[in-house]
């Protein structure tokens, strides 16, 4: 468990963490989400003690980290996959991570299997691409068994293979009763992994729900229907006690109705309609929506594009975040 | 979390890096191979010399010429062993693992400085024979008056210097900045200063100044320095506990 309470770190006038509290719980993956510049990695340099809070307090299983004896046998954390001397080869990379721990030396072999790096143990850090350079990171934070994990943007410049493992893995971990804190900044991402979500935005706290929750408040859902006998198909549903909204373009919107539903209903009508769609607003529109205000650098506005890597493995939440409006737009990066 | 684990993790992270072997054989082979040339050359001078340079003629420190140049090989050791941590960002995850900084900084110091001062000694003790060999007649030997203090001490000097650098790059972090600081400042800076009579009173306490002091045997003509051999030493001993402070105390205070 990792309790934040009154988190705070300023750098000069900047404020980068304001004033955070909340919980990571054990047995479930916390998604970690924000935008660039949000304070995500600030936050979680403060939870291993890199960086000293401002004010606040951040407890590990109710110690601070500094007064955690072999603190890797405790969090595991990935930060960032190119901290590693790239002149060292991986099997020592992790050997002299063991060592401080007193982690045994046969641990090293396990998570570099793990994470499928055995064949290039002997192989210095530098020549990794970063995909094995995550996986070394990853073996760095299994090394110690530890009961929480820590993964700060794991799938980044992953391909879809590496993305799919790092998500097998998470959950897996989580499954095995382990606290898994991970951050990121696509909602997408977060959709597909995390069972709890915490929000920031310029350092201070925009939600803290779990996954269902911020689906069932989010996500609204709308029927889209066109139709040349636009008053008789008001009437219609007038009788059915259906209020739709004209949207312009001839265009009318039944806010939370069903597709199939509402063609019934013209069907007995003898309403001809031209179009009859359901629409959804995406997670990802839900998420731009709460951080909008708290986007640090805004890219101008371009044509809605769906973010690299979008259609990948989506078919597990499309039906139950997105739908056929494909008008997710990636956030504004810096 | 016990020091030796700490310890025992320090001295995986430096036998595991090429710099570390590159830096420490420089250090020896410049050292050796200079202090062999120079004892050699200044064999064939001794005849042409005037009679107050062959009084003050010291045939230990003569063997130790080389160490002018082979002692920026051990700043580069030093500072290597602390500033890639940085340079890498390796820093995160070893001060994760260990994060007590005080041990952390301590353990690297430690491994480091006898990984020196087994070089330092080595070095020091090969160049003494090497150098009286090629002085022939003209050398000692380590049973003459002073001559085993300076040997011992010329391994010391090394181990010192490498320490300094490791308090200086713990300081600033780029190995860059450094490197760009302490190789002009050893190399040339220092000697000016200590050679240059308006500034002589001063530069005699300079770290390498004060330090090589140890490595001199046979006394100089019109002497005036306030301090001894191992006073000497001592000095530049107060500079490298000050350096190691330094970067400590920075390294507590800031953000990794």
């Amino acid at each position: 468990m990792i309790e934040l309470s009154g988190l705070t770190k300023r750098y000069g006038e900047k404020v980068a963490v304001d004033d955070l509290t909340f919980t990571v719980r054990p047995g479930i993956v916390t998604g970690f989400l924000g935008p660039n510049g949000a304070g995500k990695s600030t936050t979680m340099r403060m939870i291993l003690g890199l960086d000293h809070p401002t004010a606040g307090d951040v407890r590990i299983d109710g110690r601070h980290y500094h007064e955690l004896a072999d603190p890797l046998t405790y969090i595991g954390a990935l930060l960032d996959a190119k901290a590693v001397h790239g002149g060292r080869r991986a099997y020592h990379h992790l050997l002299c991570l063991a060592q401080s721990n007193g982690i045994p030396t046969g641990r090293v072999h396990e998570v570099l299997e793990t994470v499928g790096l055995t064949a290039v143990a002997r192989k210095k850090a530098k020549g990794f691409s970063l995909g094995m350079s995550q996986r070394l990171g990853i073996a760095g934070a299994l090394l110690g068994d530890p009961r929480i994990l820590m993964f700060d943007e794991p799938v980044n410049g992953l391909d879809p293979e590496g993305i799919h493992w790092i998500r097998g893995l998470m959950k897996s971990l989580a499954t095995q009763g382990r606290t898994v804190f991970v951050s990121s900044h696509l909602m997408s991402e977060m959709a597909l992994t995390a069972d709890h979500l915490v929000v920031i935005g310029q350092g201070r706290l925009l939600a803290d729900t779990s996954m269902a929750d911020f689906i069932e408040c989010n996500s609204r859902s709308c029927v889209r229907i066109r139709t040349p006998d636009r008053e008789r198909l008001l009437d219609a549903l007038h009788g059915a006690g259906i209020t739709a909204v004209e949207t312009g373009d001839g265009l009318l919107e039944v806010e939370g109705g069903k597709a199939e539903h509402i063609g019934e209903l013209a069907a007995r009508h003898h309403v001809v309609l031209h179009e009859l769609s359901s629409r959804r607003s995406s997670l990802e529109e839900a998420f731009m929506r709460l951080t909008a205000p708290s986007v640090e650098y805004h890219a101008r506005t371009e044509p809605p594009e769906r973010p690299w890597g979008a259609d990948w493995d989506t078919g597990t939440w499309r039906g139950a975040a997105d739908t056929a409006d494909p008008a997710t737009k990636t956030t504004a990066e810096g | 979390m016990a020091a030796t684990q700490v310890i025992r993790s320090e001295w995986t992270k430096i036998r595991s890096v090429a710099s570390t072997v590159w830096t420490l054989s420089l250090a020896v082979v410049v050292t050796v191979a200079l202090g062999t040339l120079i004892s050699a050359l200044s064999k064939n001078e001794f005849g042409d010399m005037p009679p107050q340079e062959r009084l003050s003629f010291d045939p230990t420190l003569l063997s130790f010429a080389g160490m002018t140049l082979g002692q920026l090989a051990m700043i580069v050791f030093g500072v290597l062993v602390v500033s890639n941590e940085y340079s890498t960002g390796m820093i995160r995850t070893s001060l994760a693992a260990v994060p007590r900084r005080a041990a952390f900084l301590a353990s690297k110091v430690a491994v480091a400085t006898g990984l020196a001062l087994v070089v330092g000694m080595a070095t020091s003790f090969a160049t003494f024979f090497l150098g009286q060999a090629m002085l022939g007649s003209l050398g000692t030997s380590l049973g003459a008056p002073g001559v085993l203090r300076a040997v011992i001490g010329g391994g010391l000097y090394m181990t010192l210097i490498a320490m300094f650098s490791m308090g200086v790059a713990a300081m600033l972090r780029s190995p860059m900045l450094s490197l760009g600081i302490l190789m002009p400042f050893f190399f040339l800076i220092s000697n000016i200063l200590g050679n240059v009579s308006v500034t002589k009173k001063v530069g005699r306490f300079l770290p390498d100044q004060a330090g090589s002091r140890i490595m001199e045997v046979i006394p100089r003509v019109r002497d005036d320095t306030p301090y001894g051999p191992w006073g000497g030493l001592g000095i530049m001993a107060l500079w490298v506990i000050a350096a190691l402070a330094g970067g400590y105390a920075l390294l507590r205070k800031r953000d990794a």
